[in-house]
């Protein structure tokens, strides 16, 4: 115990000295989460509405002036009829549109409820949800104020909200998940197969070897720090995104935590596997980043849905164990759901790691080759 | 009690390339025991098969006793070892890499540093540096504090004196010297046929075959033929005549002398005086010296 705790501090060490393992620990991430942060996430400011009333009366006309005095929007065409919805939205300026049916406010007056229908741009999803929420926020003040007057029964105008091009609209919080899944791949797998590969090629893994250290204690003596500092790192991009975006996690936090430990010992034994083929840091480096790094970004639905991905693409992407992991994230951070949703992915994390786990164990060598 | 290294015909090849052919070799106890031979003859393969980091192919090592394929874990505990190539953290400070050397062997400084407290001493104003910023000499001082710090038996150094200068070179043999005296054995690999004579026991090794393995001064008297020692002020074309003389064997420039040996004994200093001074060269010198390792050794490469 004793040997393996000296060489845990003298991990600790080598990672604190390294002004550049500092830098991929602790600053790539934060600069990362800013960085989508802050491009995804942009002021709304004068989005165009274009209003399609078949109504033509009062009410119509108050709803629409309130959601274009609000400076989040400004008035934009006015549309004949429905064939016209296409052509509005794809000539790009107009965001949203906003629909009143026919006989809107006699509705309202005589069922107590009539339905505004706003269609909104959704290949541009962030300004979409933000467009949809708000004016859903102005509705809903309107209604407040239709309960206050005089007028009978209870109205209530709700809104309907579809998106063309992009019905199932993703959260413009979706790429924090998929950035912590990057970032613990990045760090766990790629740090740790490069502080094994670099003993062996400054020639200090002979000593080592040479050493009473048995093949466990040197493999869980690199990852235990790695362990802690991959957690820190997640935590501190949950918190920034929770600070600088206002992203609270949904469901249970010791939940998260745990699958987050899960899947960052997943990505260190996949290090270690990678360390244990490579034979010099600029092997281990193109592995990771290549077989690692590159598949993580594009076939884990982090950036392109899955289900929009050729049949093939989507065979690959099963066997990617990142895609599991920002179903869990998604799960949880956003849409607060419990271990019951996600325990199959939890269990495919689980096999990963105990199939990675066992396999470098076996391949790594207590003597040189 | 056994042998500190018995060595019972190892083979070892890496591809096509054959780097230990059929190596028999003991080491007794408590001996200075060098194995000098130039780059590529396999030292570092022998030590690495003695250190239990490479297996044979064929054959057997036994070291303290123990085979160091089956008894490795036990062995390893044993032996300290100083990789030819410098394998200390050139990040971590001299008294860090001590202290991590020291646990994974499972002790403290404190617990041996009479061992090392000799040479530690040469580097101890220096511990806080970084080994990454320690001049040639010190890193193998520290070096070899690292392999001693948790006091083995038996000590195998590859290397230890290539790329040293020559003051600290001649430091490192006599703490060499004292690491003896407290019953450490030591095995020593060198390029540098002039430290050979500072082992007790000499192994010649040439392309993976150990040619001759004695006292230092027992293979120089094995030498079969007279030696001289011949100079002039023109040292190319000595050489160059000499080799045209009738009665050479052999000539080979060593420094600023031409070491030469005839076809017999019968050759004569006079002989060779005359037969310059006709070639007209200039402050000849002639003299008749021993045998040196050196010599030895090329005579036993040109015999193969």
């Amino acid at each position: 115990m004793k040997r393996f705790l000296g060489f845990v501090k003298k991990e600790f060490i080598h990672i604190f000295r390294d002004y550049l393992t500092m830098i991929i620990l602790f600053g790539i991430p934060a600069i990362l989460v800013l960085l989508f942060g802050f491009v995804i996430s942009m002021e709304l400011k004068n989005i165009r509405v274009g209003v399609l009333d078949l109504s033509r009366d009062e009410v119509t006309q108050k709803i629409t002036d309130k959601i274009c005095s609000s400076g989040f929007f400004e008035r934009g065409k006015d549309l004949a009829g429905y064939h016209e919805l296409g052509a509005t939205l794809r000539g790009g300026k107009t965001k949203a549109i906003l629909i009143f049916g026919e006989d809107f406010s006699q509705r309202l007056l005589s069922e107590g409820t009539a339905a505004i229908s706003i269609i909104t741009d959704g290949s541009e999803p962030n300004v979409a949800t933000q467009t949809t929420n708000f004016i859903t926020a102005i509705i809903g003040d309107y209604n407040r104020e239709l309960a206050q007057t005089d007028m009978p029964g209870t109205l209530l105008v709700s809104p309907e909200v579809r998106m063309f091009y992009n019905p199932t609209l993703k959260s413009q919080f979706m790429f924090v998940p998929g950035v912590i899944t990057m970032i613990m791949i990045l760090i766990c797998a790629l740090m740790t197969s490069i502080t094994l590969t670099r003993e062996k090629e400054f020639g200090t893994m002979e000593a080592l070897l040479a050493s009473p250290l048995k093949p466990a204690q040197i493999i869980i003596g690199k990852v235990v720090p790695y362990f802690f500092l991959s957690l820190i790192d997640a935590i501190l991009i949950l918190l920034l995104s929770w600070l600088v975006f206002g992203l609270a996690v949904k469901g249970s936090i010791l939940l998260l935590l745990a699958e987050l430990m899960l899947y960052i010992l997943m990505s260190l034994s996949l290090g270690i596997l990678v360390s244990s083929i490579a034979k010099t840091m600029q092997q281990a480096i193109f592995v990771t980043l290549v077989g690692g790094m590159l598949p993580t970004v594009l076939l884990s639905g982090f950036i392109v849905p899955i289900e929009s991905m050729p049949e093939i693409y989507q065979w690959i992407s099963a066997i990617l164990p990142p895609r599991y992991f920002i179903v869990i994230l998604k799960n949880i951070m956003i849409k607060g759901t419990g271990l019951a949703f996600v325990w199959k992915e939890t269990l495919i994390l689980v096999s990963f790691t105990a199939f990675f786990i066992v396999i470098s164990l076996r391949s790594f060598k207590t003597r040189l080759q | 009690m056994n042998k500190a290294i018995e060595s019972i015909k190892v083979s070892k090849r890496f591809g096509e390339v054959v780097a230990l052919d059929n190596v028999s070799l003991e080491v007794n106890r408590n001996e200075i025991f060098g194995l000098i031979g130039p780059d590529g003859a396999g030292k570092t393969t022998l030590f690495r098969i003695i250190t239990t980091l490479l297996l044979p192919d064929k054959g057997s090592m036994m070291v303290l006793g123990l085979d160091t394929h089956k008894q490795y874990r036990e062995l390893r505990k044993r032996i300290g070892y100083m990789p030819g190539r410098f394998s200390l953290y050139q990040d971590l400070t001299v008294e860090e890499n001590l202290s991590f050397y020291a646990t994974v062997y499972g002790t403290t400084v404190r617990q041996n540093f009479e061992l090392i407290a000799d040479i530690y001493s040469h580097i101890e104003p220096f511990k806080k540096r970084l080994a990454g910023q320690l001049s040639g000499g010190m890193k193998q001082k520290l070096a070899l504090s690292c392999a001693l710090i948790h006091k083995p038996e038996i000590l195998v150094l590859d290397e230890p004196t290539t790329g040293v200068d020559a003051v600290s070179r001649k430091e490192f043999w006599e703490m060499l010297k004292k690491l003896k005296e407290k019953g450490i054995t030591i095995l020593v690999s060198t390029p540098y046929m002039d430290e050979a004579s500072l082992c007790d026991r000499v192994a010649l090794i040439q392309g993976g075959k150990i040619m001759d393995v004695d006292t230092p001064r027992r293979i120089t008297e094995k030498f079969p033929r007279r030696i001289f020692h011949v100079s002039s002020d023109e040292m190319h074309r000595l050489i160059r005549d000499l080799h045209q003389f009738a009665k050479t064997d052999s000539v080979f420039a060593f420094g600023r002398y031409v070491h030469f040996t005839g076809i017999d004994d019968e050759v004569e200093t006079s002989e060779l005086d005359k037969y310059l001074s006709d070639q007209k060269h200039t402050n000849v010198l002639v003299e008749e010296i021993g045998p040196g390792i050196e010599d030895v050794f090329i005579n036993l490469m040109g015999q193969q």
